[in-house]
C-alpha cells in the first residue's frame, strides 16, 4: 500500500503529505466524487467482464445458425470503432475547454461528442436489426444471445451517455459551469473514456477474433 | 391491462400463506395507524425516511434485518417442523410445491435481507465515527442504497401473498430456473428483487471504498486505522468486485426468460453450467462479504473487553487483506461435483485450503489478545467467544469440504447444511448480535440489559449446537439437503434434536425481542452519560452517546493506532481549537422516493404490466434528473450553533 | 480545517495538470497513437501481414495497446505517488476481470469436454 510514503511517527508532521492518505484529513469534494466514480467504473467493467465470459464461451453454440464470421461487416465496425475514438477525443477537449472555463468551446466540443457517439449508434442499431431481418435475432442462438446481450449492453451505456450529456449540457447552459457540475462533466468524460475501453474490447474479441 | 395479475394470484385456498400474510398485513396497518393517529409522520420523514446520516441509515438497515430475521427464521422453523413430522408415512404439514418456495425464500432472505442489511448497517453507522469524520462520501446515494434494499425486501414478501415465489432453492440454477420449467412469477420475483437490491449493494459499496480510502481524520494513516475499517474496507471491495457479476448473471437469466434468450436454456447452445460457475464467482465472495465486517467486530469487542490492544495489528490486516484476494480464487468448491476434472478441482481445492490459513491467522490473535488481559464477560465478549469456538468448528468441516473427494460424497448433504449455517451463525449472526450490543448506547443513549443479553445468547448457542451437530450425522449417514419428506425413519431422533434446537433459538430470539422492549422500558438506569461505557479504544467513544448530527465539532488530530485510547491514557482533552462552521448534507426524499417507483417498475415487470413498468421507471429516472439538477446540497451548522451543542454535552 | 501544511491532493483520473498546449498535444497525441494501433489491429486481423497463428496474440497486444494509450492520454493516469490509490484500484479491477474471464475459460472448457457437452456447431 501507500504507508511507505506515509510517516507512522507520531511527533514530526513531514510537510507535503496527501489528503486523504492520512496527512491532512478528508480529499476535497472532488477527488471524493472522481474516485468514488472511477471505483463505480471498474465495478462496471466487472460487469462486463461477466458478459465477456458468457461470450467466451457460448460464441461457438451456434444451433446451426449463422456464425460471426457469416454475419459481421468489418468495415462498419471501423468506421464505428473511430467514430467512438474521436468522440473521446472530443470529449477530452471539451474536458479542457470546461477546466478553463470557456463554455462556449466546452458546447462545440459537447455538441462533437454526441454527434459522433450518435453516429457509432446509428451503424450498431442498423446492424442489429439487419441481423434479426435476416432471422440472426439474440433468440436463434446462444451465440447471438450473447453477442446481442455483450455489444447491446455497450451500446445501451453509450445512449445512456449520450442522454446523460444532453442533460448535463442543460446544466451548464442554465447554471453555467459550478464547481458541482464540473464535477459532474468529470465523471461524465471518465465514464465515456471508460466506454472506448470497453469497445476495444469488444471490436478485437469479438468482431477481429472471429473464428 | 395488469398483465399475468388476476385474483388467482392470491393463495385464498392455503391457509398458512393467507394467515400469515394477513398477520404481517394487520401489524402493518396498525403501525401505520399508530403513526397516523400519534401525528409522527413529520417526524419520521424529516428525521428518518428522508436522512442521509450515516448513523440514521446505519440503524434502519438494522432493524430492516432483524425484522427479515424473523421472516426467515419462520421459514426455518416450518422446514424444522416439516422435517420432524413427515418420517416413513407420514406426508407432514407443507406439500411439496410449499416446501420449495419455503426453503428458497428461507436461504435468499437470510443472505440478502438479514446478513448483508446488519453487516451493512452496522459499516454504516460505525465507519465514519471511527474514522473521525462526518459521513460517508456519498450521504445521497447511501440513503438510495438503503431504500434500494427495502425496495427488494418488500417485493420478496409481497411474493408470499401475491403469487408465488421461486422453488428452485436460492441459486435458481437453470434450466429449472427457466421459462421452460418455471413459467410462474416466482422466479421473477427473485431476480427482480435481488437485482433492484444488488443496485442498493453497489452503491454502498462504491461509498465506503471511497470513504475509507480517502477520508479520514487527519493524521489517520492506513496502519492507524481501526481495525473495523480494514475489514469494512475489503468487504466494501468485494462488493465491487462480485456484485456486478451477479447483475451480469441475472441479467442474461432475466433475458432468456422475459426475451426468449439462449444463454442458459435446454436447447439452441445454451450453458447451465456457465450460470452454476457465474453465480458462484459472486456467491464465494458474498459469503467473505459477510464474514469480514464480523471479523472486524469481534477483533473491536475482544480487544475492548480484554483491556488490551489488538495482537498483532499488523498481521490482522494483511491476513485481512490476503482473504480479500483470496476469496476470488476459490469459487468453483461450490460445484466440485460438476465435472470440470481432477486437474480444475485440484487447484480450486487447494485454494481452499490455503484461504483456511489467514482466518487461522486471525483467530490465534484473538487468543492472543485475550490472554493476560482482564476479561469483561459482557453480551458481546460472549457472543464473541461463542464464535472462536463455534466458528472453528465451521470451519474446519469447511476444510474437510474443501478436499474433492470428501466433497464428492457431501456434496448438497445436510452436512453441508450444517457447515455453512455453523460458519454463518456462528460467524456472521453472532458477530451483527455482538456489534449490536456493542454499539446500542452509543446510537441510542443507553446500554442493553445485560441479563437478557446473557440469555439470548445461551439460548442462540445452545440451540444452534442442538439444531445443527445432528445434521453433520445426518449428512454423513447420506441425508440429502431440502428433502420436504424423509424416508429412512432411523432418522427421526436426530431430526427431533434438530428441531429442538430450532425451538430454543426461537427462544433466543424472544429473549432479544423481551431485551429490546425491557430495555426501553428501564433504559433511564442504565444511561450512557459519558459516551464511553465499555472504555473503549476507538474514535466513536470520544462523541456523546448518541453523537450530534455532525459526528465531531473538530475533527480529531490522530497520532498513533487506537487512537482515543492513547487520548485518554495522555489526559488529552477534546480538541479545544475554536469552532469553525461546519457543511452537512441537507436531508434528501430522493432515496425514498426512487425506492417507491422501483417498487412500482419491479412489481410491473414481474406480472408483464408493461405500461406500469414503464412509468415506474420512467419516474425513478425523473426522480434521479430532479435530484441531479440542484447545485447547493449542504446546510451550514454555524460555528455560534456548534458552540451551544457542544456546551450541552 | 488544515492548518500550516503544505499539502498536495491525490490526483483524480481524468484531470490533466499541466498547460493548456501541453494538453491539448497530449490529447491529440492519444489520439494519433490508438488510430495507429487501431488500424494496425484492422489490418492485422483483415490481411496476412502477420504470420495467420499469430494473429491472436497480436490482436491482444495491439488490445492492451489501446487501453493504455486511453488510460495515459485521456485518463491521465500516471506512475507518481498521487495516483497510487487510482493504479491500485485499476490493478484490483484487472485482477477480478482476469480471474472472471480467463476462470470461467477454464472451468467451462473442461466442463465441456468432461461432461460431453454437445460439440460445437
Amino acid at each position: 500500500m501507500t504507508a511507505a510514503a506515509v510517516p507512522t511517527a507520531p511527533a514530526a508532521v513531514p510537510t507535503g503529505l496527501a489528503r486523504g492518505r492520512g496527512g491532512g484529513g478528508p480529499a476535497s469534494k472532488r477527488i471524493v466524487v472522481a474516485y468514488g466514480f472511477w471505483i463505480f467504473i471498474l465495478s462496471d467493467m466487472v460487469m462486463f467482464s461477466a458478459m465477456f465470459a458468457a461470450y467466451a464461451v457460448l460464441y461457438g453454440n451456434t444451433a446451426g445458425g449463422p456464425t460471426g464470421a457469416e454475419l459481421f461487416n468489418i468495415r462498419n465496425v471501423f468506421i464505428e470503432t473511430l467514430s467512438l475514438l474521436f468522440s473521446s477525443y472530443t470529449c477530452g477537449l471539451g474536458a479542457l475547454s470546461a477546466e478553463r472555463r470557456d463554455p462556449t468551446r466546452f458546447l462545440i466540443f459537447a455538441a462533437l461528442t454526441f454527434l459522433l457517439g450518435t453516429a457509432f449508434l446509428v451503424i450498431e442499431v442498423t446492424e442489429f436489426s439487419g441481423m434479426v431481418e435476416k432471422g440472426a435475432g439474440p433468440t436463434r442462438s446462444a451465440f447471438l444471445s450473447a453477442f446481442f446481450t455483450l455489444v447491446g449492453t455497450h451500446g445501451v451505456h453509450v445512449a445512456s451517455g449520450l442522454i446523460a450529456l444532453v442533460y448535463l449540457v442543460a446544466q451548464v447552459v442554465v447554471k453555467g459551469l459550478h464547481p458541482a457540475i464540473l464535477r459532474r462533466l468529470l465523471c461524465w468524460s471518465l465514464f465515456w473514456h471508460a466506454l472506448d475501453i470497453v469497445w476495444v474490447g469488444v471490436f478485437t474479441l469479438v468482431y477481429l477474433l472471429r473464428a | 391491462m395488469l398483465g399475468k395479475l388476476t385474483w388467482e394470484a392470491i393463495p385464498f385456498g392455503e391457509p398458512l400463506p393467507i394467515l400469515s400474510g394477513a398477520v404481517v398485513g394487520l401489524t402493518i396497518l396498525a403501525v401505520l395507524a399508530i403513526v397516523t393517529v400519534k401525528g409522527w409522520w413529520p417526524y419520521l420523514w424529516r428525521e428518518w425516511l428522508t436522512s442521509v446520516d450515516h448513523k440514521r441509515i446505519g440503524v434502519m438497515y438494522v432493524c430492516l434485518g432483524l425484522v427479515m430475521l424473523l421472516r426467515g427464521f419462520s421459514d426455518a422453523i416450518m422446514m424444522r417442523t416439516q422435517q420432524a413430522i413427515a418420517i416413513g408415512p407420514s406426508q407432514g404439514y407443507l406439500p411439496p410445491e410449499h416446501f420449495d418456495q419455503v426453503f428458497s425464500a428461507h436461504g435468499t432472505i437470510m443472505i440478502f435481507f438479514v446478513a448483508m442489511p446488519l453487516v451493512i448497517g452496522l459499516m454504516n453507522f460505525v465507519v465514519p465515527l471511527q474514522l473521525g469524520i462526518r459521513d460517508v462520501a456519498f450521504p445521497v446515494l447511501n440513503s438510495v442504497s438503503l431504500w434500494l434494499t427495502a425496495t427488494g425486501a418488500l417485493l420478496i414478501n409481497m411474493s408470499l401473498v401475491i403469487g408465488n415465489f421461486a422453488r428452485t432453492g436460492w441459486w435458481a440454477y437453470p434450466p429449472l430456473s427457466e421459462l421452460a420449467f418455471s413459467p410462474d412469477v416466482g422466479v421473477d420475483y427473485y431476480l427482480w428483487s435481488l437485482q433492484i437490491s444488488g443496485i442498493g449493494t453497489l452503491l454502498t459499496g462504491i461509498n465506503f471504498v471511497t470513504t475509507i480510502l480517502k477520508m479520514r481524520a487527519p493524521g489517520m494513516n492506513y496502519f492507524r486505522m481501526p481495525i473495523f475499517c480494514w475489514t469494512a474496507l475489503a468487504s466494501s471491495l468485494l462488493i465491487v468486485a462480485a456484485f456486478p457479476v451477479l447483475t451480469a448473471t441475472f441479467v442474461m437469466l432475466l433475458l432468456d426468460r422475459y426475451l426468449g434468450m439462449h444463454f442458459f436454456t435446454n436447447d439452441a447452445g445454451g450453458s447451465q453450467m456457465m450460470y452454476v460457475n457465474l453465480f458462484w464467482a459472486w456467491g464465494h465472495p458474498e459469503v467473505y462479504i459477510l464474514i469480514l465486517p464480523a471479523f472486524g467486530i469481534y477483533s473491536e469487542v475482544v480487544a475492548t473487553f480484554s483491556g488490551k490492544a489488538l495482537f498483532s495489528y499488523r498481521s490482522m490486516v494483511w491476513a485481512t487483506l490476503g482473504i480479500c484476494v483470496l476469496s476470488f480464487m476459490v469459487w468453483l468448491h461450490h460445484f466440485f461435483t460438476m465435472g470440470a476434472g481432477a486437474n480444475v478441482n485440484a487447484f480450486f481445492g487447494i485454494m481452499s485450503s490455503i484461504i483456511a490459513v489467514p482466518t487461522g491467522v486471525k483467530v490465534f490473535n484473538w487468543l492472543f489478545t485475550m490472554f493476560r488481559g482482564r476479561i469483561v464477560f459482557t453480551t458481546p465478549m460472549l457472543f464473541a467467544v461463542g464464535f472462536i469456538v463455534t466458528f472453528v468448528i465451521g470451519g474446519l468441516t469447511g476444510v474437510l469440504l474443501a478436499v474433492p473427494p470428501v466433497d464428492f460424497v457431501l456434496h448438497n448433504s445436510a452436512f453441508l447444511v450444517a457447515h455453512f449455517h455453523n460458519v454463518i451463525i456462528g460467524g456472521v449472526i453472532f458477530g451483527a448480535l455482538a456489534g449490536i450490543h456493542y454499539w446500542f448506547p452509543k446510537a441510542f443513549g443507553f446500554t442493553l440489559d445485560e441479563r437478557l443479553g446473557h440469555a439470548s445468547f445461551w439460548c442462540w448457542l445452545v440451540g444452534f449446537y442442538l439444531a445443527f451437530t445432528p445434521l453433520y450425522v445426518l449428512g454423513l449417514m447420506g441425508m440429502t439437503r431440502r428433502l420436504q419428506h424423509i424416508a429412512d425413519p432411523s432418522w427421526r431422533p436426530l431430526l427431533l434434536v434438530a428441531e429442538a434446537g430450532a425451538i430454543v433459538i426461537l427462544c433466543g430470539i424472544l429473549c432479544q425481542i423481551a431485551q429490546i422492549y425491557v430495555s426501553i422500558r428501564t433504559r433511564e438506569r442504565r444511561l450512557d452519560l459519558t459516551g464511553d461505557p465499555w472504555d473503549g479504544r476507538t474514535l466513536e467513544w470520544s462523541t456523546t452517546s448518541p453523537p450530534p448530527a455532525y459526528n465531531f465539532a473538530v475533527l480529531p488530530r490522530v497520532e498513533t493506532i487506537d487512537a482515543f485510547w492513547h487520548m485518554k491514557r495522555t489526559g488529552q482533552p477534546a480538541q479545544q481549537r475554536a469552532y469553525e462552521a461546519i457543511e452537512m448534507p441537507r436531508n434528501s426524499p430522493a432515496g425514498f422516493i426512487t425506492a417507491f417507483f422501483a417498487v412500482v417498475m419491479g412489481f410491473a415487470l414481474i406480472w408483464h404490466i408493461w405500461w406500469m413498468a414503464i412509468l415506474g421507471f420512467l419516474a425513478a429516472i425523473a426522480v434521479v434528473l430532479v435530484a441531479g439538477w440542484s447545485v447547493e446540497r449542504e446546510q451550514e451548522i454555524s460555528a455560534a450553533e456548534i458552540v451551544q451543542m457542544e456546551r450541552a454535552r | 480545517m488544515n492548518s500550516h501544511e503544505h499539502v498536495f491532493d491525490d490526483r483524480t483520473p481524468g484531470v490533466e495538470e499541466h498547460e493548456p498546449t501541453a494538453s491539448y498535444l497530449s490529447y491529440t497525441a492519444g489520439l494519433a497513437l490508438a488510430i495507429l494501433a487501431t488500424a494496425a489491429s484492422f489490418i492485422v486481423s483483415q490481411t496476412n501481414l502477420l504470420w495467420p497463428p499469430g494473429i491472436p496474440v497480436g490482436l491482444i497486444v495491439l488490445a492492451f495497446a489501446q487501453i493504455g494509450v486511453h488510460l495515459v492520454f485521456f485518463l491521465h493516469l500516471g506512475s507518481g505517488p498521487d495516483s497510487t490509490n487510482n493504479i491500485l484500484a485499476l490493478a484490483f479491477g484487472v485482477l477480478i476481470v482476469f480471474l472472471v474471464i480467463t476462470g470461467s475459460v477454464w472451468i467451462i472448457a473442461n466442463l465441456n469436454t468432461n461432461m460431453m457437452a454437445m460439440p460445437m456447431q
